[in-house]
């Protein structure tokens, strides 16, 4: 702060408890004896009384001004005058993190250092992960983490990016961007039709035989690079099993074809920049151990 | 100088009122209004583009800011969740500021790309879809109303006039910029870039 307008907070609040001091002196009266106990004025009849303020509440007031006196001292308050304990705001902040740091650091730490399949049996390190998962998880995959249309299940066995400690861990610190294209530029609506029921095929589901032959070819064409000549899918393009019956987007046949006509793009946040390492290493242990 | 002469004078009495009301204004605020701290925006800090800035204003519209703070106060609690606490070089475009006092939802001080755009339409258009337990109303007209970037330019005038750069290409280029974009496009935009100046690891 510029030390104009310090001296200028330091000026007028003198002024100000000065001020307030000499009102209330000045205008305290403590003579309780005298006969003329009223005002003197009178409105029809009325009359006010005039006494004295009562002890308590003269000291109460007593108090407060010095209690102000000392507090400006102790803390800051006076423009640039830091105070006699040296307290900031950012100061106090500072401590309380220290102080978890120091109390939770070293157990995180050594969470840090153990292989994620193992800390994931650990009681401890499932409850912390479920307060993180709680906070940063479950706006998209539910505080259940059993997901919602869009959002994947982590509970079941459909992983789309990979299921084994290193490849959970991965898509939590640097996120995941799915990219399944629309095809009805490519296929046309006939197309999109023929490859629905190829797709409908692999789940058992009953389908026009004609339509799906067709189909078969196209998805051999487009859609086995990434999903795979068996339909399996790929981890390495995140590219779903299509023949568990799990749909992401759901598995009417109305909303495959949908999928197909316009394609799906799912993104992972990365939480390498707002969560800490050990953190993450807590969060993929407690994913890890929700189907394991 | 007695009571009776300050009661009895109702000029004398107007004054005295107003010196004395008038100290905690002085000594507050206007040190802080002419302080550089409030005034001086944090690095890479730079006007809403039109999009966003219509975003803000449907943000407003909506009353977002009567459930939801933008405002990260300096415990550890707060920042435990929510990310680094807010500083005021970051507000120093807002007008009006929207930190709000409520908290009925969660603070978004920091919320820009957090979720995926995906996620926050799932999210406004019924907020139950992907959060069970949530007790936010549902947007769905967001979805199917249009801007009207008429009075886009002119917002961004008025606001250069209280002090935020915009330069006269954002306001002549305002109107292209947002016409016929839907308002979840705008409020979705306006959501994802809360924040993402000071990110912290927590």
């Amino acid at each position: 702060m510029a030390s104009f307008w310090s001296y200028w907070i330091i000026i007028l609040t003198t002024i100000m408890i000065v001020g307030t001091t000499w009102v209330l002196f000045a205008n305290r009266k403590t003579d309780d004896s005298t006969t003329e106990r009223t005002t003197g004025h009178v409105y029809d009849g009325i009359e006010e009384y005039d006494n004295p303020l009562p002890a308590w509440w003269f000291y109460m007031f007593v108090i407060t001004i010095v209690w102000a006196i000392a507090y400006l001292v102790v803390y800051p308050g006076m423009g640039n005058y830091p105070g006699l304990i040296g307290w900031t705001q950012q100061g106090q902040y500072e401590a309380e993190v220290e102080a978890a740091e120091e109390r939770y650091g070293e157990m995180r730490s050594r969470y840090l250092a153990m292989p994620v399949a193992e800390i994931a049996q650990d009681p401890a390190v499932r409850k912390m992960g479920m307060r993180l998962f709680g906070n940063n998880c479950a706006q998209c995959h539910g505080a259940d983490a059993k997901g919602r249309y869009g959002f994947p299940n982590l509970t079941d066995d459909q992983w789309q990016w990979g299921s084994t400690p290193d490849a959970i861990k991965e898509t939590l610190v640097n996120g995941r961007r799915a990219v399944m294209p629309g095809w009805e530029s490519v296929l046309g609506s006939k197309g999109i039709a023929e490859a629905t029921e190829y797709v409908l095929s692999l789940n058992g589901r009953e389908t026009d035989p004609g339509k799906t032959a067709a189909g078969a070819k196209h998805y051999a064409t487009y859609c086995s690079a990434c999903h795979g000549q068996d339909a399996k899918g790929q981890e390495i393009f995140g590219a779903p099993n299509l023949t568990n019956g799990i749909w992401l987007y759901g598995g009417s046949r109305e909303q495959i074809s949908h999928t197909l006509r316009a394609g799906r793009n799912g993104v992972m946040p990365a939480f390498k920049d707002s969560l800490t390492e050990d953190k993450i290493h807590i969060l993929s242990a407690y994913v890890y151990s929700l189907s394991n | 100088m007695k009571h009776k002469v300050i009661e009895t004078n109702i000029g004398i009495m107007i004054v005295f009122v107003i010196v004395a009301i008038s100290f905690g204004t002085l000594v507050e605020l206007v040190p802080l209004i002419m302080g550089k701290q409030v005034s001086e925006p944090v690095a890479g800090l730079k006007p809403l583009p039109a999009l966003e800035l219509e975003g803000r204003d449907i943000y407003i519209r909506e009353g977002c800011v009567g459930c939801h703070s933008q405002m990260v106060r300096p415990l550890r609690a707060e920042t435990e969740r929510y990310g680094h606490y807010s500083v005021a070089g970051e507000s120093v475009y807002n007008h009006p500021f929207l930190w709000g006092s409520k908290r009925t939802g969660p603070d978004l001080a920091r919320v820009g790309q957090r979720y995926s755009d995906d996620w926050h339409r799932a999210h406004l258009y019924n907020p139950r879809d992907v959060v069970p337990e949530s007790n936010m109303p549902a947007y769905p007209w967001l979805f199917d109303d249009e801007i009207n970037g008429e009075t886009t330019g002119r917002k961004m005038a008025a606001l250069r006039k209280v002090g935020v750069p915009y330069t006269d290409e954002d306001i002549a280029g305002a109107a292209e910029a947002v016409d016929g974009r839907k308002e979840i496009d705008a409020l979705v935009a306006y959501l994802q870039q809360l924040g993402t100046l000071l990110q912290t690891r927590r």
